[in-house]
């Protein structure tokens, strides 16, 4: 489309005859795109400046609806309860992220090496939790958490020993982690199989024939192999940790004193809007959390490509 | 019935929203503009003789039954009713459709707790413009109050739940345990129990904030007062609030209650096994034990709450609400006949069959009602503690404007000092700021004390 318009005047003479053909082909290609811009459009851009537009006013229960500018973002960026969770979620990334994905690297070269046997079970066991619905996976955890009657409570009975509660205020967030892990190793290892599959087999050979070792061969040709794969499941990740909403909120329940409304910003976002109606608010700390994200993947993103440069 | 598990309920709200988020819901502004139709008796029946629908959004198991027998009485209306999701997840769906301006239904349940912020929001139709204010003889006294909202009617109370203790008389029993009657005797047999069987306690709780206020409710706390629909003043620290938690504290400190949250299945289990030997709640638990806590039959009596003062009788409501009819309503001369046959004619015997306690003054009184004799409570005659329990309700108790907001950062204040055991005093006050913020958030002017 641009391309028309900036073509310059001079360069319309000389190539007269091929000015048709440009346009066809650009009005082609937008036939095909069309459907899934208009789904985009509309499931996508619309919201997202739909509440672009409602961040910047504010309806009060008492009061009605007013046009406040960029309020809502300066209450955002001051509020303490924000922050507390933005903190929550990072700590959540930083120490969770690299476990997983440390696993399922672990898990696909294990796989990939062809000395593990039934290495297909351990593919399809390995890949299973992801099939399970976060709610369920969730809820499943959350049973075998309980220090009475749950998983927990039975092995601190025949041991005789005393585990600490995983949802007490210290150890909730790691037996969240624990969860999110146990879900996605397998879509991540997956993920990392699948590009060590791609490696033509070739130069395995010739590293055998120059006497590399196994591990020689995972440090040369399959972990650089791997980069652009660690780059997507990082970025994932990222996305994942600070979208963090099923888990705590489901475990809110069983433990509603050390999960609060706040935990995560997505349980923030939603509490707002559905327990406060404090729909602009809300959709102001969607916008800052989305970009937020935005700007840590683009970051992990840039360094992965860095590194392989 | 105001209680389903409230685990369900957040994996439904869960499963409902996922990641759609704050991105697309709100709609735009827009109030209740529905018509402005009132009238008398003469007016409905005549409306009723059209071909018409309603739709009623409600939870209460009877109302599908309610709703078969009104339509047989009168052909020409057809009644659809919806169960929109219990408690909370409705009140997200009602107040989305009242801010949408369309998509309420005519008639929705409402617990007594969350109709003030429907009523003063201007979303409900004033019942009075049907000259339902004749029927406040016909109610208790603590349910005419709730749905009775500065000078308007803004519900038809359906079922109430004036509270009492519920206690294991077979763990009493067996420990020797004489029933209390105040809450010092409460705490003293708390620890004998606990003494006794370490792993029993004489009750659960880890912060719920409506048995939180009704037990201030009982201690004769007023925190919340509303004048002019928008002037809120909030005091958790007055008399009533201090004395629930000075003694609650005993409990908390002393580990002396069972951290099971209510409603769970740990919860059941222990009902059901007897490490969790009394409840203090609402005159609409028995259905829940028989269905919830089937082994334990023949285990389970009730008796009055008790009480802060020896001799004394008080009482406060936990749970239970009425049926409104929403100002969006195309329909409500209709509505109102179908609220009224629901909730004062025909339909209060339906209820208190499918296991509802009701708020009729009529039926509470009834030979039928005040004999019956439980089978799961070992015989005993249980509406006859409970009904006085209706008449002990304390009055001149009321709800803030916003208390389904308030309610849902319960457990981020007060549930600290349950988690730490700390002082309840301290999360009281916690809760009140955190409310009170809000409350000037959204425009009211909340004063504290």
């Amino acid at each position: 489309m641009t391309t028309l318009s900036t073509l310059p005047p001079s360069g319309q003479t000389l190539s007269k005859p091929r000015k048709p053909h440009v346009q066809k082909r650009d009005w082609t290609g937008w036939k095909f795109i069309g459907p899934f811009m208009i789904v985009f459009a509309l499931v996508l851009i619309a919201p997202v400046l739909y509440s672009i537009y409602l961040s910047f006013f504010k309806d009060q229960l008492v009061g009605g609806n007013s046009f406040v500018g960029f309020e809502n973002y300066g209450q955002a960026l001051t509020d303490p309860k924000f922050w507390e969770s933005m903190g929550r979620v990072t700590l959540f990334f930083v120490v969770q992220v690299p476990i997983m994905l440390g696993i399922a690297l672990f898990a696909a070269l294990a796989i990939d090496s062809a000395r593990l046997h039934l290495s297909s079970f351990f593919r399809i066991a390995i890949f299973l939790p992801y099939a399970v619905p976060a709610v369920v996976a969730t809820l499943m955890w959350g049973f075998m958490y309980g220090t009475k009657f749950g998983l927990v409570g039975n092995l601190n009975d025949f041991f005789n020993i005393a585990i600490p509660d995983p949802l007490s205020s210290s150890w909730v967030l790691a037996s969240i982690g624990n969860i999110v892990t146990w879900e996605f190793i397998g879509y991540n290892m997956i993920l990392f199989y699948a590009a060590l599959r791609v490696i033509p087999t070739d130069l395995y050979e010739a590293a055998s024939l120059d006497g590399a070792n196994a591990f020689r061969i995972i440090r040369s040709i399959k972990m650089p192999a791997l980069r652009p794969a660690i780059v997507i499941g990082g970025i994932f990740s990222v996305i994942g940790s600070f979208q963090l909403f099923n888990e705590p909120s489901i475990l809110q329940s069983l433990a509603p004193n050390t999960i609060s409304t706040y935990f995560s910003p997505n349980m923030y976002a939603y509490n707002l809007s559905f327990s406060g109606q404090q729909y602009n608010y809300s959709a102001t700390i969607a916008i800052i959390v989305g970009l937020i994200t935005a700007v840590i993947a683009y970051i992990v993103q840039n360094s992965g490509s860095r590194k392989e440069a | 019935m105001k209680a389903t598990p409230s685990t369900l309920r957040r994996t439904a709200a869960v499963v409902a929203t996922g990641l759609a988020l704050s991105l697309t819901l709100a709609a735009c502004s827009g109030g209740g503009a529905g018509s402005a139709e009132t009238g008398n008796a003469d007016d409905i029946a005549a409306a009723l003789k059209e071909k018409s629908t309603i739709t009623v959004w409600a939870w209460a198991p009877a109302v599908e039954d309610i709703a078969t027998a009104f339509e047989k009485e009168n052909p020409n209306v057809t009644v659809k009713v919806v169960n929109a999701g219990t408690g909370n997840d409705q009140y997200i769906k009602l107040q989305n459709a009242i801010k949408a301006g369309s998509g309420a239904p005519d008639v929705a349940q409402i617990e007594y707790y969350a109709l003030p912020q429907f009523a003063l929001s201007d979303s409900l139709a004033d019942l009075t413009d049907f000259g339902f204010d004749e029927y406040a003889s016909e109610y208790t006294d603590s349910t005419w109050g709730s749905v009775n909202i500065g000078d308007g009617i803004y519900a038809l109370p359906q079922d109430s739940g004036p509270m009492a203790m519920f206690y294991n008389k077979a763990v009493f029993d067996q420990y020797g345990l004489t029933v209390p009657t105040t809450w010092d005797e409460y705490i003293a047999t708390a620890e004998k129990l606990h003494t006794a069987n370490p792993d029993a306690y004489i009750t659960n709780d880890t912060g719920d904030a409506g048995f939180a206020t009704s037990m201030i409710w009982q201690a004769g706390g007023q925190p919340y007062t509303t004048k002019d629909s928008t002037d809120v003043t909030i005091n958790l620290q007055d008399e009533g609030s201090k004395k629930f938690a000075d003694t609650w504290n005993q409990l908390l400190d002393n580990d002396l209650l069972a951290a099971t949250p209510s409603w769970s299945d740990e919860w059941y289990k222990g009902l059901g096994d007897g490490t969790i030997a009394t409840l203090n709640i609402g005159a609409w638990m028995p259905g829940n034990l028989e269905s919830g806590v089937p082994e334990a039959a023949g285990d389970w009596r009730v008796a009055p709450l008790p009480t802060y003062t020896a001799g004394d009788t008080a009482s406060a409501e936990n749970g239970g609400g009425g049926d409104a009819i929403l100002k969006q309503s195309k329909n409500k001369l209709v509505a109102a006949a179908f609220l009224q046959y629901m909730n004062e004619g025909e339909g209060t015997q339906i209820s208190i069959d499918a296991g509802g306690f009701p708020s009729t003054v009529a039926d509470l009184n009834s030979d039928e009602f005040l004999g019956y004799e439980s089978d799961y409570f070992g015989g005993q005659k249980i509406n006859e503690v409970l009904v006085q329990s209706a008449e002990d309700v304390v009055p001149g108790w009321s709800y803030l404007p916003f208390q389904v907001y308030s309610n849902s950062i319960f457990s981020d204040t007060v549930g600290q000092s349950y988690a730490d055991k700390g002082d309840i005093n301290e999360g009281l006050t916690a809760w009140q700021k955190a409310t009170a913020s809000y409350g000037n958030e959204q425009g009211f002017t909340v004063t504290e004390k």
